[in-house]
């Protein structure tokens, strides 16, 4: 449009002036338009960065650096009474056969000192896998069988290339008679990184190579679970009284505004009112789904019961017409019409308050599910925790490998989000009616 | 018998009232249910709300008044002797027992008497509760026979029904006002107990912050421990930091993608912002504490500053990454409120795209704008893990960002997530906190939406 009526202005003698104006005015929209992509670009740069590093510490955790062992199940360490009913199988001396199949590789080693620097090479799970192993197939009592067991995490830090090999020793947070061991064990070919299965069916422990999400990401989904309990049928019952049966007035606008406001109250706020109220008022037990549910769902209501209002706002009033005009009293034209065409609405916004409560973490550590879950809970008022606790909680541990172990749960719960969202997405292009 | 047994108990039991109702409705109704007011179906649902509802109500009571009960059966087994002693000893006492009770350790020699009381104190929750328990579903047995008795070929029973839902309808709307309630009762409630051993004035006022050292009770009148100052400033030093990286992108994404993408750039640009605003909050603080608190401090250091390992910018850029969604998705909505008809005037005057966002749009959004700036404030103020996991614990009274800073989330945290007693200064001083914290959001938000709901109304 401007360009046409500068072609069509050229022909006009015009002082120089206006023409260097233009030429300004031209700039700055250029330079405006500019600030924008900038603005743009930024902003979605920012996120490149922070999923991207999140990745490139995490991605590592899925993988576990393990060392091969041939060991020889004799039954003298194992059953030297000739006794393999179970529970005498499970108090058998492993670590000693682990840690001689060990010294074995590296027959250099021989003085009782170095030995126990030595054992620090191995996670003090590798003794439990040889037992489950044996435990399992007692008939292979006395057969020599190869395991693949668990290196310390420092180990496993060397293995995957975090220790700066170029720093001084003393810096490298590393023993260097270990990192001697672990080259020749590399040499004999014997230190393998192997697929992680522990990171999802472990519980969290103290040390890292041991520790998972499984106990997490139960107690995440109970918690979910109770809260979509409860605000699910709370959120629809208060949505639709607001949106077709609430007279307007004084105390209808209060419930209005009361609503709005409660979206925007910070979550940790919420979660002092789960303490003083829930767990010091009416006495619930601390750290459990349960009262983590209760406070999440006071939480997510406002969000479902605005997007659920919204739902039934878009149902044209010409259906409840039709359905109230052919005798329909006004609950039937609710259940019958209305709650059915605004169904996928409603259930979107509630995934997204799912998903929102997924990720809340602030008012869950005020409800004490914090603690350090070792079990993965059986019950709605067992101690429990949460995904995104888990993170925090990992997050504050000092060794190195729990910062890959952190990364690569904050992918676990990013992905569970993502799935949420995207479905809720599907949901919306499915099921979205215009009328 | 437990809590679940109970309730899948008289769900069936409610399901068989409802298959009664209706089979009863069609009886009286000699085999023609025209001859009835409602449809069978509402006869049945009327017998299962007589069978549910006086059961789901005695059970909600036995809930309400087990801990009493249970605390009386517990000190009727105390003697005299060890129960005449002063009220906070005798709390310490009762909690022991409940300890002993659940199986615990206690720091205490556990007399047969304590036992006993345990024993008694257990078997409220167990025998009790279990009777409590039958007695409702007797009692729903009663609501059901009663229930088949008034069908008749009068009763409205869909009316009935109908009321009842819309009784529950009215009370679940009522739960958001009784959540604000909650929140304000409770937080007042422990934030008063808190100023009757701090005076207010202090806390608003003092500018030292030092909770931790406030362990023992006789510690508490430790001059100037609870000046909340520190805390405030260092609140609005990140809120600033992360304002001045959220408003400027987010605006200018706004007014990009409102005014000059095309439609592809929108739809694909809108989403990825969306994405941004739907990461947990616990995974910016970790990527704060590991990627940019590093990375500010390498950079600022190599230019010769001084710079806290925990610095409020880190916090604080972060925080404004969070932000930038909030700001643009609310600004972009604001701006396209703004009728299309002021921006051809602008056009038909001659006006750039950018003069006309400028000095037409711009303004006429501006109202809107602060709004939405106003509610990504009450939302920095507020949040709490990003500052937990970047920012300190120091209370500083410092406006440099390359300091360590701690805010008032981040003190609500420390104060409550470590051992807890929960009626000593710390915790009481965490709710104090909380309380100024809600007031001001609550402030912000109020004002927010009323500026947006007043520019709504104008356009439309």
């Amino acid at each position: 449009m401007s360009n046409a009526s500068t072609t069509a202005d050229a022909a006009i003698p015009r002082p120089d002036l206006s023409a260097a104006r233009l030429r300004k005015r031209y700039a700055a929209e250029r330079r405006f338009r500019l600030y924008g992509i900038v603005a743009v670009i930024m902003a979605i740069g920012m996120l490149a960065v922070l999923l991207g590093s999140i990745v490139a510490n995490g991605y590592t955790a899925f993988w576990q650096t393990h060392l091969r062992l041939s060991m020889q199940l004799s039954q003298e360490v194992i059953a030297p009474e000739g006794d393999t009913s179970r529970d005498a199988l499970r108090d058998a001396n492993y670590r000693s056969l682990t840690f001689e199949a060990l010294y074995g590789l590296l027959p250099e080693v021989t003085d009782e000192q170095t030995r126990r620097e030595l054992n620090t090479l191995l996670s003090n799970s590798a003794p439990r896998t040889v037992r489950d192993f044996v435990v399992a197939n007692p008939d292979r009592i006395g057969e020599t069988v190869e395991f693949w067991v668990k290196t310390d995490d420092k180990i496993d830090m060397l293995h995957k290339g975090y220790v700066d090999m170029e720093a001084p020793p003393e810096r490298r947070m590393i023993d260097p008679d270990l990192i001697g061991w672990y080259q020749q064990l590399v040499e004999q070919d014997r230190v393998e990184a192997l697929f992680n299965t522990t990171f999802f069916t472990g519980s969290d422990s103290r040390e890292p190579e041991q520790a998972g999400i499984l106990a997490a990401t139960v107690g995440s989904f109970m918690t979910l679970f109770v809260t979509l309990l409860l605000s699910f049928p709370i959120a629809v019952f208060a949505a639709v009284y607001l949106e077709e049966f609430a007279p307007k007035n004084k105390w209808t606008d209060l419930i209005e505004v009361n609503i709005n406001n409660l979206a925007a109250v910070p979550s940790i706020v919420f979660g002092l009112l789960g303490l003083a109220v829930v767990i010091n008022f009416f006495g619930f037990p601390r750290s459990a789904p349960l009262v983590g549910g209760i406070v999440l769902s006071l939480m997510t209501l406002p969000t479902i019961i605005i997007s659920a209002r919204s739902a039934l706002k878009a149902v044209p009033p010409s259906i409840r017409e039709a359905a109230l005009g052919v005798g329909a009293s006004r609950i039937q034209t609710v259940t019958h019409h209305v709650l059915p065409l605004s169904i996928p609405g409603i259930l979107t916004g509630t995934i997204i308050g799912m998903a929102q409560a997924l990720g809340e973490t602030a008012p869950l550590l005020m409800v004490g599910m914090v603690a350090f879950i070792v079990n993965v809970p059986s019950g709605f008022t067992d101690a429990s925790t949460v995904l995104p606790v888990q993170v925090y909680l990992w997050s504050t541990s000092p060794e190195r490998a729990f910062i890959e172990k952190t990364s690569a749960a904050i992918m676990v719960l990013l992905a569970f989000l993502i799935a949420m969202n995207a479905t809720a997405v599907l949901l919306r292009k499915r099921f979205e009616r215009r009328w | 018998m437990n809590t679940p047994i109970f309730l899948l108990t008289l769900a069936a039991l409610m399901g068989f009232s409802y298959w009664v109702g209706k089979r009863r409705a069609y009886s009286v109704a000699g085999g023609h249910p025209a001859h009835l007011h409602s449809l069978p179906g509402y006869h049945g649902a009327y017998v299962a709300l007589w069978a549910g509802v006086p059961g789901i109500l005695l059970a909600a009571v036995w809930f309400a008044v087990e801990p009493q009960i249970a605390e009386y059966m517990l000190l009727q087994q105390l003697s005299p002797g060890t129960k005449d002693v002063p009220p906070d000893r005798l709390a310490l006492l009762l909690t022991d027992v409940k300890n002993i009770a659940a199986g615990y350790n206690v720091f205490r020699e556990v007399t047969p008497e304590l036992q006993r009381a345990a024993q008694a104190y257990n078997a409220v929750f167990e025998f009790g509760r279990a009777v409590a328990l039958a007695a409702a579903l007797g009692i729903s047995v009663i609501g059901l026979y009663f229930g088949r008795r008034f069908i008749n070929t009068h009763l409205r029973a869909r009316i009935q029904v109908e009321r009842v839902i819309k009784v529950v309808m009215i009370v679940a709307s009522t739960i958001a006002i009784l959540t604000t309630f909650g929140i304000v009762m409770s937080l007042l409630f422990e934030a008063i107990r808190f100023f009757s051993r701090i005076p207010i004035t202090e806390f608003l006022f003092g500018l030292n912050w030092n909770a931790q050292t406030a362990i023992r009770s006789d510690q508490v009148a430790a001059q100037g421990a609870f000046g909340a100052v520190p805390l405030f400033a260092g609140t609005l030093l990140i809120t600033a930091i992360a304002m001045a990286v959220a408003v400027p992108v987010g605006l200018f994404s706004a007014i990009y993608l409102s005014d000059y993408a095309p439609k592809r750039i929108r739809g694909t640009v809108k989403p990825l912002l969306e994405i941004l605003a739907g990461v947990p909050t616990v995974v910016y603080g970790f990527f704060a504490a590991l990627t940019v608190a590093p990375f500010v401090r390498e950079t600022f250091s190599s230019m010769g500053f001084s710079v806290s390992s925990e610095s409020a910018l880190a916090a604080g850029v972060v925080m404004g990454i969070m932000i930038i969604p909030f700001v643009s998705s609310l600004s972009d909505d604001v701006m396209n409120a703004v009728p299309q008809s002021l921006r051809d005037g602008a056009y038909a005057m001659g006006a750039t795209q950018s003069e006309t966002i400028k000095q037409v749009v711009f303004p006429a959004a501006l109202p809107g704008i602060v709004g939405a700036i106003l509610l990504a404030i009450s939302r920095a103020i507020g949040e709490t893990m990003i500052v937990v996991m970047a920012a300190g614990l120091a209370a500083n009274l410092t406006a440099n960002p390359l300091e360590a800073v701690t805010t008032v989330t981040v003190q609500i945290v420390t104060l409550l997530t470590g051992d807890q007693e929960f009626d000593s200064s710390k915790t009481l001083a965490a709710f104090a906190l909380g309380i100024t914290l809600f007031v001001v959001t609550l402030c912000l938000n109020v004002i927010a939406l009323n500026i947006v709901r007043k520019y709504r109304e104008k356009y439309e």
